[in-house]
């Protein structure tokens, strides 16, 4: 696979020593059949024992989540667009999308993690080891989505864990599991991509040309991720990222101008030396 | 649909995903207009206007299925001479008597049987209700004109009632613009025909208006003229409000009906046995009803066994009679007045789910005793201590005299039964686990309930404690399936199982809780726990639960082929003639005799079954037919017609007829309704949230639910929030002649002023799920309701009404009561 573990596309389990991996599971959100029913948020909380966030009504349309934390593992976004029809009529989009973590290809919040509390799975998902975390929170700064959060009460990083519990023994994580249109699906990443890919070309046939994939391509800033969505609007609207870059992409480079930096000033010394001696 | 049945919703998605056209028509956009084609804005309270607009489209431009209107429904049928329609008579049909604001229905009649027409039917009583299985009586032998030429043949009438509501009529009566109606007609004429059917789905805010059975009879004409009914991918269907509503009328929980909708005696016209029955069966009609004396036999012996024999009328005089009204809004205006002692309540809470949410209190406030079986200590069981009106004054709680008892109740998941759906399919549930603590099922409690009647009655000679001595009262603990096979039925003489109906009879010798559910453990076999998946058979998956009657999927399914036997079309084949084996056959059982062959033409005087025709598919209806016009049975009219709902902002742009002239009103101080006035200039809905179920019982006290809708909240639209100064996230308080009730405020372009007649009409939402008790809490909307019903099934007009909505919170304590009442008299100051 990848020369370069820190960027670009690779394979992420056997990169991170998994031999014998089985193929690498993911999440397709497909937010055009999205009916915002919020099951797969509830279904996340029964299932992983994640406690409330909090009884506060926002306003922001039917979203009273806010966002994804370390208490809200899936969250749904309410967005109300006024449009008009083509035939000039005031109309409303009311646009709804399922979040969760994305479960990059290169992880931020995996490589900052100095204890190894977040590990790669097998199945190429990345996960928070509740007892190994000493919630030092580094990895919060390096989610490029801010995904990854401390409970206030442990301080430990909690997220998404695909349902790593469910996914060993042969089932189906919880969201998906609920989501009743089937906007959630769940599956191997190659062949939820095929998918994903047929179904943005069905729409655009049927002449929704708003529908574009996000989160699909291996060659993004994280290397693509392994829970990737179908928007009928720019990322910025659902208030993602349009062009998230993992921190560790740069590190190479980094390590090259400091150590380009570093030689220069050996360089200069060893310079103002002769020069003293000159 | 997809909020409030976002799991049934899956399967819009799917036919969308297929090629499906989607409109969504409703007051305001919500989760289903967000996935639907095509959002139409609609003003509450006017969908007959539009219905109607839909039929006249129909019949103007000649789309109705023409062959199966003439054979399968009753357009050919002439009418008496003596009708008269809304069109003559300003709003009213002929036979109306102000005095009593009710109906004499003989001129509705067919032409020809004036005479045998019911008088008048009862809105006391809703005995309309017992017509949800089965027509009401008609003669046989109605005179026709197979062209629909005759001026007075069904046809015609139709066509006379509905040609004033035009596109343009619909624009202004209901707010919606000429081409989007039009767009609907087209979508929904296009998919109906030989090759093509179209379902009515709705949901059961459409009973709640005061001409609700007319909303759902003018979407039945549609699917009639459309041929729509008895075939696949057709029909009516409602959407219950909660799981096994359709049970809960099936095995009624009604004041008025007893199982498999035989009715409940009335004491004057059901003095005797034989008067019970041939009310029931009619002995001169034709159809299934015929056999009625079987069905009311053997469920007499399956309440009292051995004790129900010939001699004694199989106990018929044990059975409770009517007397009158015992709808559950008279219930309670009985209790306010102290003629109701004692009340249960099982898995209800009307102190916030029910209309006119002060009456529910305080009729609950005013008995000797109250039961509550509950999960969670609801508002209908804490109303005495903490409710609305113990801030208001009105109830003192160390003067309160009722006396509530609380008990814990299992959940669905903690207890085994069936549920039966809107297909009629009953669908077996497996007990998950016990109930926690002290929590019973249903069916533990009414047992133990009535042995410790039975012991406390022990020995009594009194004539009104026997119907309860001699019952049969031998349950084992918490079986569900033994309660499911004395639903089915038993041959007395064998102890075995019943496999149908058919196998009923009235000389004692079998005993059958449900008459429509005999057949549900055929063979021994619980069927409706058959959970053979979709994929592993056939589209009409017959082998997944049951359905009732005789596990049929769809209703007079005779209607999928044509007169002649012959499927419509090979692509909506069903159910068919196959004359080779000389029955009917198909891929659903045949809701048809079996081998009665499509030319089969009864005899003269025959009657029963033996007088349905080869061609009359309707074969539970007096006439074989599917009725777009209904010569009886209904209380309110024999065609839809538009009327204003009880509480209009504007007077009827139809008629000079107001409101359904003989909805059922109760005229009581405590139940004010506003006038049209600018007092209350607005009109309110409301409906559910998906994060919430209904009364709140089982979410709001749920922290994962509650999170998700925390608050109170009213919809507004920005124009309207304008026009009162309302903040968005701010307090906004509603108010109408029975209350004031206050709310977040949400402005929101999901909802937009319509106009209507010229005038700007502002709809305002909220969510009816609050009350004060719960992790989350808040005002209840339904006690801005007050109490008008249907007549012919005395079903609340609870979604459209007037009010006010001014910025700020409400005020509190008596000073509230004076509020309310200030707007009650300006109104009736100012008048318009």
């Amino acid at each position: 696979m990848g020369a370069d573990s820190l960027f670009g596309p690779l394979d992420p389990a056997p990169d991170a020593g998994w031999t014998a991996a089985p193929p690498r599971m993911g999440f397709f959100t497909d937010t055009s059949v999205c009916i915002g029913c919020k099951a797969c948020e509830v279904a996340c909380k029964e299932w992983n024992a994640v406690p409330d966030d909090g009884f506060n009504l926002l306003g922001t349309s039917y979203d009273n989540t806010g966002g994804l934390s370390a208490n809200s593992w899936r969250h749904v976004a309410f967005i109300e667009q006024d449009v008009l029809t083509q035939t000039g009529r005031p109309d409303i989009n009311w646009l709804m999308m399922s979040n969760v973590c994305k479960h990059c290809t290169h992880a931020g919040c995996l490589d900052v993690c100095p204890t190894g509390a977040l590990f790669r799975t097998e199945f190429g998902t990345v996960v928070v080891q509740e007892d190994v975390c000493n919630g030092c929170g580094y990895c919060i700064p390096a989610c490029p989505y801010g995904v990854i959060d401390q409970r206030e009460d442990d301080g430990r990083a909690w997220k998404c864990t695909m349902c790593y519990d469910r996914m060993g023994d042969g089932m189906t994580p919880a969201c998906a599991q609920a989501c009743p249109t089937q906007s959630i699906q769940y599956g191997e990443l190659d062949e939820l991509r095929t998918r994903a890919d047929a179904r943005v070309a069905a729409l655009h046939a049927d002449g929704d040309s708003r529908a574009r994939l996000y989160g699909h391509d291996p060659q993004d800033g994280v290397g693509g991720d392994g829970a990737f969505f179908l928007l009928l609007d720019e990322p910025e609207v659902y208030g993602l990222p349009p062009d998230p870059v993992v921190a560790t992409r740069d590190l190479p480079a980094m390590w090259r101008r400091a150590g380009v930096a570093g030689l220069a000033m050996a360089a200069a010394v060893v310079v103002s030396f002769l020069g003293g001696r000159a | 649909m997809a909020e409030a049945h976002p799991v049934g919703f899956q399967y819009v998605v799917e036919a969308k995903n297929r090629g499906a056209k989607i409109i969504h028509v409703d007051p305001r956009f919500t989760r289903t207009s967000a996935l639907a084609h095509t959002h139409v804005p609609v003003r509450a309270g006017a969908d007959i206007a539009f219905l109607g607009g839909v039929v006249n489209h129909i019949l103007s431009n000649e789309k109705d299925f023409r062959e199966y209107v003439v054979a399968y429904t009753n357009a050919s049928m002439i009418v008496s001479e003596e009708f008269r329609d809304t069109e003559d008579l300003d709003g009213l049909f002929s036979g109306f008597d102000p005095s009593t604001a009710s109906y004499d229905q003989a001129s509705w009649m067919y032409a020809g049987a004036e005479d045998e027409a019911k008088q008048p039917a009862s809105t006391e009583t809703a005995e309309p209700m017992r017509h949800e299985s089965h027509g009401p009586p008609v003669p046989a032998g109605v005179p026709r004109d197979l062209t629909l030429r005759h001026p007075r043949c069904v046809y015609q009438i139709l066509r006379r009632h509905y040609a004033r509501y035009t596109p343009e009529v619909v624009e202004r009566v209901c707010g919606v613009p000429r081409d989007q109606f039009l767009e609907v007609c087209e979508a929904w004429t296009a998919n109906s025909g030989r090759e093509r059917t179209t379902a009515l789905v709705y949901s059961v805010g459409w009973t709640q208006h005061s001409v609700g059975v007319q909303y759902i009879r003018t979407g039945a004409i549609i699917q009639l003229l459309l041929g729509n009914m008895g075939r696949p991918g057709g029909g009516v269907m409602a959407l219950r409000g909660h799981a096994s509503i359709q049970g809960s009328t099936d095995i009624p929980t009604l004041f008025n009906l007893l199982p498999g909708y035989l009715p409940m005696p009335h004491h004057r016209q059901h003095e005797t046995f034989r008067q019970w029955v041939d009310a029931i069966r009619h002995p001169e009609q034709k159809g299934f009803w015929a056999n009625a004396e079987a069905y009311a036999v053997s469920l007499l012996k399956a309440y009292w066994g051995d004790a129900a024999t010939a001699d004694n009328d199989w106990g018929f005089g044990w059975l409770p009679r009517l007397t009158g009204d015992h709808g559950t809004y008279q219930q309670v205006l009985d209790m306010i007045d102290g003629k109701v002692k004692g009340y249960f309540l099982l898995g209800q809470n009307p102190a916030v789910g029910s209309a006119h949410g002060k009456a529910q209190r305080l009729g609950m406030a005013n008995l000797d005793w109250l039961v509550v079986r509950d999960l969670f200590m609801i508002e209908s069981a804490t109303f005495w201590k903490d409710g609305p009106e113990v801030e208001s004054g009105e109830i003192v709680p160390s003067q309160c005299r009722t006396e509530v008892f609380f008990l814990p109740a299992a959940s669905h998941a903690e207890k085994e039964g069936t549920f039966t759906q809107t297909q009629r399919m009953l669908q077996w549930r497996e007990k998950a686990l016990d109930p926690p603590g002290d929590c019973r099922s249903e069916l533990w409690f009414f047992q133990h309930l009535g042995r410790r009647i039975r012991a406390k009655l022990a020995g009594s000679r009194l004539a009104r404690d026997q119907g309860i001595l001699q019952l049969t009262w031998d349950y084992p603990d918490d079986d569900g399936e033994v309660i499911l096979k004395e639903i089915n039925g038993y041959d007395l003489s064998t102890g075995q199982l019943l496999p149908g109906f058919a196998g009923l009879r009235a000389d004692g010798s079998t005993s059958c809780g449900c008459w429509i559910y005999s057949g549900v453990f055929k063979d021994g076999v619980n069927q409706a726990a058959r959970r053979k998946p979709g994929r592993e058979q056939d589209w009409v998956a017959r082998e997944w639960g049951w359905a009732w009657p005789m596990d049929r999927r769809t209703l007079y399914n005779r209607a999928s082929a044509d007169p002649d036997g012959r499927p419509w079309s090979e692509r909506k084949k069903y159910v068919w003639w196959d004359p080779g084996a000389g029955e009917w056959t198909g891929y659903d059982v045949p809701d048809f005799e079996k081998t009665k062959p499509p030319s089969y033409r009864p005899p003269d005087g025959a009657s029963g079954v033996a007088a349905i025709s080869g061609d009359d598919p309707f074969i539970m209806q007096g006439d074989g037919k599917g009725w777009l016009y209904a010569p009886s049975g209904l209380i309110d009219g024999p065609l839809p017609t538009h009327y204003e709902p009880a509480e209009s902002t504007v007077r009827n742009p139809l008629y000079g007829q107001q409101a359904n002239p003989a909805r059922k009103v109760y005229e009581r101080p405590d139940n004010p309704v506003n006038p049209i006035s600018r007092v209350y200039p607005f009109v309110f809905t409301t409906s559910r949230l998906t994060e919430h179920h209904t009364a709140g019982g089982m979410s709001r006290q749920l922290a994962y639910l509650s999170e998700l809708q925390p608050e109170m909240f009213v919809e507004v639209s920005p124009q309207l929030a304008g026009e009162r100064g309302l903040e968005h996230l701010g307090w906004a308080h509603i108010v109408t002649a029975r209350a004031a009730i206050e709310a977040r405020v949400m402005v929101t372009s999901r909802l937009r002023p319509l106009r209507i007649e010229g005038q700007l009409v502002h709809q305002i939402w909220m969510p009816y799920h609050w009350g004060n008790q719960g992790l989350v809490t808040g005002d209840s909307a339904n006690d801005l309701l007050g109490i008008t019903l249907d007549p012919n099934v005395l079903i609340q007009e609870s979604k459209v009404g007037t009010c006010d909505i001014q910025p700020g919170r409400r005020p509190t304590g008596p000073a509230l009561l004076e509020y309310v009442a200030a707007y009650r008299r300006r109104a009736e100051e100012h008048g318009r």
